[in-house]
């Protein structure tokens, strides 16, 4: 009987998490750079990474309300992990993959304990602080790091001794595609997990999660590492495809800039960090090639309008649109 | 002495002067409805603060069952089944309803911290939640946003996430709050239809409700509890009608 009754509820759940028809269009749609742009594909392939990058900032920003402006530390890691790697001869991608994710999630787990104790703006300086001093240690270790000139000589060996990196990004783009989509399949599973539903509890009432009996900051620790093993992996990649590293990696800019890009594309919805870096990418290619002093002018303005106008970023937005279109007659 | 399912022995607090709990001595036994009565500032809410481990006492100790629970942060105590509700609605905003109390179910069986299976996979966790909000009439709307349901609802969502942690020893901070008289009753109802084996504690103000659906009374003054007993005790007392009527009279003119 109970089975009968409660087939309702569990059933609507699975709708929710049933894969939807823009979701489908939207990933055949990454696709289409192979065909229609494949001379921007390197571009493309740096679009997907840092759409990784994203994904692994909404899930504790957008999915758990932990504002960082230190993210770039574990993508760095990842990136100097894997590219170390290489320069030692262990150019494997997917070796450089795992090692990247493997140091990113360890100090993700380390700085984890700091981090779950803290909400608001000691979050923000603390993560901030964590950023530079990881910047700074590898500024200061140039024997390791090549320092301010960046890590020289890394070469990424064949995909399964097969598929060599080519010059137009070809590789390099079915490369970094496949990882997002992949880690994708398991953020998009998290989500949808139990441990998914805690955490948008703890983005919902942070206060009321101790009195159902949760313990919010293992909670946050697990997310936080995640997270960071995704960075990591992120890092690993662009270092492997674009075979350099340099201290860009993991700078303030770049825990800036992917935090404008989820914002831009909307936090808490997967989709956001993707759409998000992929209108950043393109616009940074377009505005540079117009003015390339001042394209931050026009970031600033796009971050200004769409913060103002769509408050849930440029999905957000889109949803609306056609929640609009739907109930029009 | 006899078996408790609460017990606080010298709980002291103060805010600076202000002394906000002095030497509280509760003995809970399972299964009895007690009603927390007391002038506004008397306290009330500061000893479930206490007692739930929002607040850390000055001095004192509180066990529940036989454990000393003195020093365990708020979601152990919840775990080992002593659990709050809040006067004021404290709920997830965009969550459903289904969802909330799942998410408490989940937590209480231990499967929250899973991220690698999908939460459809969990059906008794999910039955079960339905069936909680289903006996507090919440099924029909169990799939709308937390939000957007009414504000009776949201007081049941409220005693529906702290039933769904299983509790031994339930604190209610006043479970009716602004809800109107007769849905207020309603909410009683379900309070008094809860297992006799859960110890429950409620804060209310309507003394209708106290003397309908509380077995004992303690009430509370200035910190202090005054006097602990029977509704008729409580009634009969001069010193409650004094201090706790008298109180509420004044209240009452502008």
């Amino acid at each position: 009987m109970s089975t009968q009754t409660t087939a309702g509820p569990v059933r609507h759940l699975q709708a929710q998490f049933r894969w939807g028809w823009s979701e489908i269009a939207f990933w055949l749609a990454t696709l289409l750079p192979l065909v229609l742009t494949p001379s921007y594909l390197v571009l493309a392939s740096q679009i997907a990474i840092t759409a990784l990058f994203a994904l692994s900032l909404d899930l504790i920003l957008g999915f758990s309300g932990i504002v960082s402006l230190g993210h770039a530390a574990y993508f760095g890691i990842g990136a100097y992990t894997a590219g170390l790697l290489s320069t030692r001869g262990w150019g494997d991608p997917f070796l450089g993959l795992a090692a990247g994710a493997l140091t990113a999630g360890l100090f993700g787990y380390v700085t984890s304990f700091v981090v779950a104790r803290f909400r608001h703006l000691a979050l923000i300086m603390i993560t901030l602080g964590i950023g530079l001093v990881v910047q700074e240690a590898a500024n200061s270790a140039g024997w390791l790091t090549g320092g301010f000139d960046g890590l020289q000589g890394i070469h990424t060996l064949p995909i399964f001794g097969k598929f060599r990196f080519d010059l137009y990004g070809y590789t390099a783009y079915c490369y970094s595609l496949a990882g997002l989509f992949l880690v994708f399949l398991v953020a998009r599973r998290l989500i949808h997990s139990p441990f998914g539903l805690a955490l948008r509890g703890i983005r919902e009432n942070t206060a009321r999660m101790p009195a159902i009996g949760a313990p919010v900051h293992a909670h946050i620790q697990t997310v936080y590492t995640i997270a960071a093993v995704i960075a990591g992996i992120a890092g690993a990649m662009l270092a492997q495809t674009t075979e350099t590293v340099s201290l860009e990696a993991l700078g303030f800019q770049r825990s800036a800039d992917v935090l404008v890009m989820l914002i831009l594309g909307g936090t808490g919805r997967l989709y956001g960090g993707l759409i998000g870096a992929a209108v950043y990418m393109v616009a940074r290619d377009q505005f540079s090639g117009l003015n390339p002093q001042y394209w931050y002018f026009w970031i600033g303005l796009l971050l200004i309008a769409v913060v103002m106008l769509l408050p849930n970023g440029l999905l957000g937005g889109l949803s609306l649109l056609a929640r609009r279109a739907r109930t029009a007659p | 002495m006899s078996e408790s399912a609460l017990t606080t022995r010298g709980l002291n607090k103060s805010f600076g002067s202000l002394v906000v709990a002095a030497d509280i001595e509760l003995t809970l036994p399972p299964g009895v409805r007690y009603a927390l009565i007391g002038p506004n500032g008397a306290g009330k809410t500061t000893l479930i603060n206490l007692i739930t481990g929002m607040l850390q006492p000055d001095a004192g100790r509180i066990s529940l069952g036989e454990e000393d629970i003195t020093a365990l942060p708020p979601e152990q105590r919840v775990r080992r089944g002593l659990v709050r509700t809040y006067q004021i609605n404290s709920l997830f905003a965009h969550l459903t309803a289904l969802e909330s109390v799942t998410l408490v179910v989940c937590e209480r069986r231990r499967v929250a911290q899973i991220w690698w299976r999908q939460l459809t996979a969990y059906r008794d966790e999910i039955d079960e939640a339905y069936d909680i909000l289903r006996a507090l009439t919440l099924g029909p709307v169990c799939h709308r946003l937390t939000r957007e349901l009414a504000y009776g609802q949201q007081r049941l969502l409220e005693i529906a996430l702290a039933l769904a942690t299983r509790p031994k020893v339930l604190l209610l901070d006043e479970p009716a709050a602004g809800v109107p008289r007769e849905e207020s009753r309603e909410l009683f109802a379900a309070i008094a239809g809860l297992s006799q084996d859960i110890t429950v504690l409620f804060i209310e103000h309507d003394m209708d409700l106290v003397f309908r659906f509380a077995s004992r009374v303690i009430v509370m003054v200035g910190g202090r509890v005054l006097l602990e007993g029977t509704p008729h005790e409580i009634a009969a007392d001069p010193r409650v009608r004094a201090v706790y009527l008298g109180k509420t009279r004044q209240e009452a003119v502008p």
